[in-house]
């Protein structure tokens, strides 16, 4: 890894996302090893204050780059380069460790699905997004006291009620874990989550699938918001109206000439396997 | 640079740790070529199912099992590097009583049944040297609100306990002392589902604000899912996986991890 300096200014902001010529396959061993190509050289850059909007059908890998950006699938070949005061990290190549301290604070991702966590009240699910991010009680070696906790868990439920306010979330639901909550519901709390942190690279999966307008519109001043303070934001974004407001550039699925003998890319690798009869 | 954690220096590491057990044939390995580090303040679940060593694994590294071939080393409170197995056996028994805790599968095992609640989470803060009954008395109490036992029941014994109230209690005892490295194995494996939620998010919330390193051993990838920054996925004694844990569960690279994940109703 190397040190890299950050000038940002109007004319030049800095680059904070280099994707370059990555690809990746799954090989579904429970198939004969049948090999399932999703991605093939897609490179992309993205500077502090964009929006790149992915576009294309689905089944083009729009998610699964989201997924491979976030780390939570690996990729074949390629960098994935993100530009942090702190240095340069190449994700394709990262340490486990590093792609965790890279997601407490710089990177931020939203997805279409809240995975709730069972018992923990919505408001909490958003604040301890802010209270995994301070240095001053999960670093290593920090040493706060349950009283320093306290204080730090208060203050980030205040802002998560802020945030609830601004999304129209109902206070009655805030105090209740969100797995019994309705689809926008869900979705609301996920895009406070996402938020509520400002990051240096915000990934945005469908983030306004299930809501109604006026919330819609919430979710793109906050997205405006996002990009004034320089947080670079790449975005899937099927509603035309959102894309339209948000995007800064849209950039096509698949990047180059995609093979069309190649199968369409499973929405998850679990999908792919799931189309295999259960195993014990 | 932050980003770089190669800086840290691990808190457990073990290298090539092979186990047989005495009676088995000479080619049936519990546990093969294991090779692991555990960082501060970092969840690593161990997944497998029943028979790939992942019991086995874990009770060599806690120093209950002394393995065939290889090595633990711990690195104590006081910075000194220590080798599990070739500790004095007292100092060992020293550690498992501060720097180190153990909640096993079943509570009882775990618990002293024949005391109260009271003195099971107070035993090894007496043992640390704390004899002020009242402060001891004290802490119990504080601990039963932190896991959400009522405290009302400190002076009965934990053989009056349904499952999810012992294995509780036992997480109680092993933390009182604010261990460094918790070995966990299937805690929450045998209790209904919606104990088993509540003792997860304890779980979750204790280890979050106690930077304490824990080693969890479970068969359920929703609980690796849940707890767990890294995971290790084991069969027929080796470890054949290992990574970040979503992408272990969401782009699992070998064939067992994928039937693994493809088994599962609901990951």
């Amino acid at each position: 890894m190397t040190m890299t300096t950050n000038l940002t200014n109007q004319a030049h902001p800095a680059l904070v996302l280099d994707v370059q010529d990555v690809h990746k396959h799954f090989t579904l061993h429970l198939r004969d090893s049948r090999m399932l190509p999703v991605l093939q050289r897609v490179s992309l850059q993205v500077r502090a204050g964009e929006c790149v909007a992915l576009v294309g059908a689905s089944g083009q890998g729009k998610s699964t780059l989201m997924k491979c950006l976030y780390g939570s699938y690996g990729v074949g070949g390629g960098r994935m380069l993100v530009h942090t005061p702190d240095g340069t990290l190449d994700m394709a190549a990262a340490t486990p460790h590093q792609v965790l301290s890279l997601r407490r604070r710089d990177m931020a991702y939203v997805s279409q699905f809240l995975r709730a966590v069972p018992r923990v009240p919505a408001i909490d699910v958003v604040a301890e997004r802010l209270l995994q991010a301070d240095p001053r009680l999960s670093d290593v070696g920090a040493t706060a006291s349950d009283a320093d906790w306290a204080e730090a868990a208060q203050a980030a439920r205040a802002r998560a009620a802020v945030l609830f306010t601004r999304l129209n979330l109902p206070s009655a639901l805030w105090e209740l874990p969100p797995a019994t909550f309705s689809g926008g519901e869900q979705q609301r709390v996920n895009i406070a989550r996402g938020f509520i942190q400002p990051a240096r690279l915000l990934l945005l999966d469908e983030p306004t699938a299930s809501l109604d307008a006026r919330n819609r519109r919430v979710v793109i001043e906050l997205i405006e918001e996002a990009k004034a303070a320089g947080t670079a934001v790449v975005g899937i974004f099927h509603d035309e109206e959102v894309r339209d407001a948000v995007a800064s550039r849209c950039i096509p699925m698949p990047t180059i000439g995609h093979d069309s003998q190649c199968s369409t890319a499973p929405a998850t690798l679990q999908a792919a396997l799931q189309t295999e009869t259960l195993t014990p | 640079m932050p980003l770089d954690h190669s800086h840290l220096t691990p808190l457990l590491e073990v290298n090539a740790l092979s186990h047989r057990f005495a009676q088995a044939r000479p080619d049936q390995w519990a546990v093969q070529d294991a090779a692991l580090r555990l960082y501060p303040g970092e969840v690593v679940a161990i997944v497998g199912e029943s028979g790939s060593g992942k019991s086995t694994l874990l009770n060599c590294l806690a120093g209950r099992i002394t393995p065939t071939q290889g090595e633990v080393h711990y690195r104590a409170a006081n910075g000194e590097q220590l080798d599990v197995h070739h500790m004095p056996q007292r100092q060992r028994r020293v550690l498992a009583r501060t720097e180190w805790g153990f909640v096993e599968q079943h509570a009882a095992d775990g618990l002293r049944m024949g005391v109260s609640a009271g003195a099971n989470i107070g035993e090894r803060l007496m043992g640390q040297g704390l004899r002020h009954y009242g402060d001891v008395r004290q802490n119990a109490l504080d601990w039963m609100q932190r896991v959400e036992l009522d405290t009302g029941r400190i002076d009965d014994s934990p053989r009056g306990f349904s499952g999810g109230m012992r294995q509780r209690l036992q997480i109680a005892r092993n933390l009182v002392t604010r261990p460094r490295l918790v070995l966990m194995d299937e805690p929450t494996s045998g209790l209904d589902v919606s104990v088993q939620a509540r003792l997860l998010d304890l779980i979750r919330l204790l280890v979050a604000r106690m930077h304490v390193s824990v080693l969890i051993v479970t068969h359920d990838l929703g609980v690796a899912r849940l707890l767990a920054h890294r995971t290790l996925v084991m069969r027929h004694g080796r470890i054949v996986e290992h990574g970040l844990t979503d992408r272990v569960l969401d782009d699992p690279q070998h064939a067992y991890t994928q039937l693994l994940v493809a088994s599962v109703v609901t990951p």
